[in-house]
């Protein structure tokens, strides 16, 4: 029961958002992240935005229950996460992490398989390897698969997991323009199912062009936060990113563009 | 689609199952009617029909009293030892772990070594005993050491693990030093590890252990699997990584112990047999656990059966015999399995 918190109710089924209140992580003295709080709601994608150390990885490691917290909360599913078991923290959300690789010769069906793992069960496995496509790889070796296919695989593995709650970092990352898109719109199909997605995202335009809403963290702490098209401006992310970029209306194309203005010269005012 | 070296290899667990149990029948028979007293297979039947204290005869009380007790011995520690291997390597996400190298034969034979050295060796199964008071010690030790923040990285715990193992090998070296002549074989011999010793005795007290390890261990067969993925992500798949390290180090040092405290220092079988099986059957730890618990037998048997027959009358140590058939067999598995699945990673 989240009562003690106003904003949108849980999600049906009794799976449910995530949130998160004052969040501080601090690993010997030096403090990652500061004062944060954010909530995903069902059937959104919300982005985390940043340069490179400001603390996203952190913060995804932070609600998804594996970096010990210095303050504050995170509630999943209206429960405070750290009253959950790990089976339960399981079957309302997964995580998938920037680097996914596997021990010993599994299979890809094996290791799809074993995001059901939380449940105890076999459903889904195929469904879930073939929204990949990776369900041609079926009896293949994992580790013996390119670095896209074997992201793939990752992704399968966490959709098999059927969690109302999706922690995803940089899922894109290692894949390239086309099955980044292809990836995205696995990922917009789930958060139309009504799940919660919170990623990671490194390219702007990415974000710009598939997120619901927006955060932009900055040494530890939320910079800025909001609909993609709002927070995204050229200030923001020129002053959160040291680095001067247009954001430009192309025609025919549905969103704003942000491209890196090569031009020299541009001292961020923060530092 | 490519074929071949990507492919997980799989045979399916009921035709390993049969292999597997038609290669330890024969291995049995091989065992008991081989050796400085040849039993043809009709003194074999016809001893075994006489029961234990039925028959007379030297076939008779080289059956019952040498040969039946060294094969059960073989079948219990070889078991134990390859299914120690198969979870070591699982829950350390590294092909290359085994039961030593938690410290659990390291602990074990210092714990053997003193009681020798000290006199032990007097009273009825007391370098037994104190073997398996070391090993489980050692484990219990290198878990605590490489503990920190409530978590264990394995790269920690391995690290831990080399420093035991050399913190024995002087407590050894030490206690061979003020060792006398006599002493000193016995210390080796046990060192390299023999079913020499085999008797009922040391049967009925390695069973009960090897047993209840056995079926503890089947319980971890599908969290084994997941954490492959490493520990992040077996606790975001409701693992906890933890509690289930810590339960399945206390079961690999209840195995590891009773076997070294029974034999002595045996090697190889739990690093080779997991990996010979891994690459017929595939690594899914359900079907692992068990054929290891069986291939572990037969190659103990089998190495026993060479050990005794290879320069009879005199008995070479078991160790030296595994490690001499292991060790080379192991060089060209890296080769393949590296060049097959890119490596371990």
């Amino acid at each position: 029961m989240s009562a003690t918190r106003p904003g949108p109710s849980t999600a049906p089924g009794g799976g449910g958002p995530l949130s998160c209140t004052g969040l501080g992580v601090r690993v010997r003295g030096t403090t990652l992240l500061h004062d944060v709080s954010l909530e995903v709601r069902p059937g959104e994608l919300l982005a985390v935005l940043g340069p490179n150390g400001a603390g996203k990885s952190t913060l995804v490691g932070a609600l998804a229950g594996d970096v010990p917290l210095a303050a504050g909360t995170v509630r999943l599913g209206g429960a405070d996460l750290a009253t959950l078991s790990h089976r339960e923290r399981a079957r309302r959300r997964a995580v998938l992490l920037q680097q996914n690789p596997i021990a010993f010769p599994f299979s890809v069906r094996d290791v799809v398989a074993m995001g059901r793992a939380p449940w105890g069960d076999e459903a889904g496995i195929d469904a879930a390897m073939a929204r990949l496509r990776v369900d041609d790889l079926a009896d293949r070796v994992v580790r013996t698969l390119s670095v896209g296919e074997q992201a793939r695989v990752a992704m399968a593995r966490v959709l098999a997991q059927d969690a109302p709650v999706m922690l995803l970092d940089e899922p894109t990352a290692v894949l390239d323009v086309g099955q980044q898109e292809s990836l995205m719109r696995i990922v917009r199909g789930l958060v139309a199912e009504g799940r919660a997605v919170l990623a990671v995202l490194h390219d702007l335009n990415v974000a710009m062009a598939h997120a619901d809403r927006v955060i932009v963290l900055r040494e530890g702490a939320i910079a800025a936060e909001g609909p993609p098209r709002a927070v995204l401006t050229e200030a923001l992310l020129s002053d959160v990113y040291g680095q001067r970029v247009r954001v430009v209306d192309a025609p025919g194309h549905p969103t704003p563009l942000v491209a890196v203005d090569p031009s020299p010269g541009y001292a961020s005012p923060s530092g | 689609m490519r074929r071949g070296s990507g492919t997980a290899a799989r045979r399916g667990p009921g035709t390993a199952a049969v292999v597997l149990g038609a290669m330890f029948v024969a291995s049995v028979l091989a065992a008991l009617m081989l050796g400085a007293y040849a039993i043809p297979l009709g003194d074999l039947v016809r001893v075994i029909g006489d029961g234990p204290s039925g028959g007379t005869g030297v076939a008779h009380s080289v059956f019952w009293q040498i040969r039946l007790p060294r094969v059960a011995l073989a079948t219990i520690v070889g078991g134990s030892l390859a299914v120690a291997g198969v979870i070591m390597q699982g829950i350390f996400r590294n092909p290359l772990a085994e039961p030593a190298t938690v410290g659990v034969s390291a602990g074990a034979s210092v714990g053997a070594v003193v009681a020798i050295v000290v006199g032990l060796s007097d009273l009825p199964l007391g370098v037994q005993l104190a073997a398996f008071a070391g090993g489980t010690l050692a484990t219990a030790l290198v878990y605590a050491l490489s503990r920190s923040d409530g978590r264990t990285e394995v790269v920690t715990l391995i690290l831990t693990g080399i420093a035991i193992n050399a913190l024995a090998g002087a407590i050894i070296g030490f206690a061979v030093f003020v060792a006398d002549d006599d002493e000193i074989r016995s210390v080796t011999f046990w060192s390299l590890g023999t079913l020499g010793l085999a008797t009922w005795r040391a049967v009925g007290l390695v069973l009960p252990l090897a047993l209840l390890g056995v079926v503890l261990s089947a319980r971890f067969a599908r969290v084994l699997d997941t954490l492959a993925l490493g520990d992040a992500p077996a606790r975001h798949l409701g693992v906890p990584v933890e509690r289930v390290r810590l339960r399945a180090i206390a079961v690999v040092g209840l195995l590891a112990s009773a076997a070294v405290a029974a034999t002595g220092m045996i090697a190889f079988v739990g690093l080779l047999v997991p990996h010979i099986l891994r690459l017929v059957m595939g690594p899914r730890h359900r079907h692992l656990l068990w054929a290891a618990g069986v291939l572990g037998a037969i190659v103990t048997i089998l190495a026993d059966l060479v050990a005794r027959t290879s320069l009879a009358p005199a008995e070479l140590p078991l160790g030296v015999v595994t490690a001499l058939i292991g060790a080379p067999f192991f060089l060209l598995l890296l080769r393949t399995t590296r060049r097959d699945a890119g490596g371990w990673g």
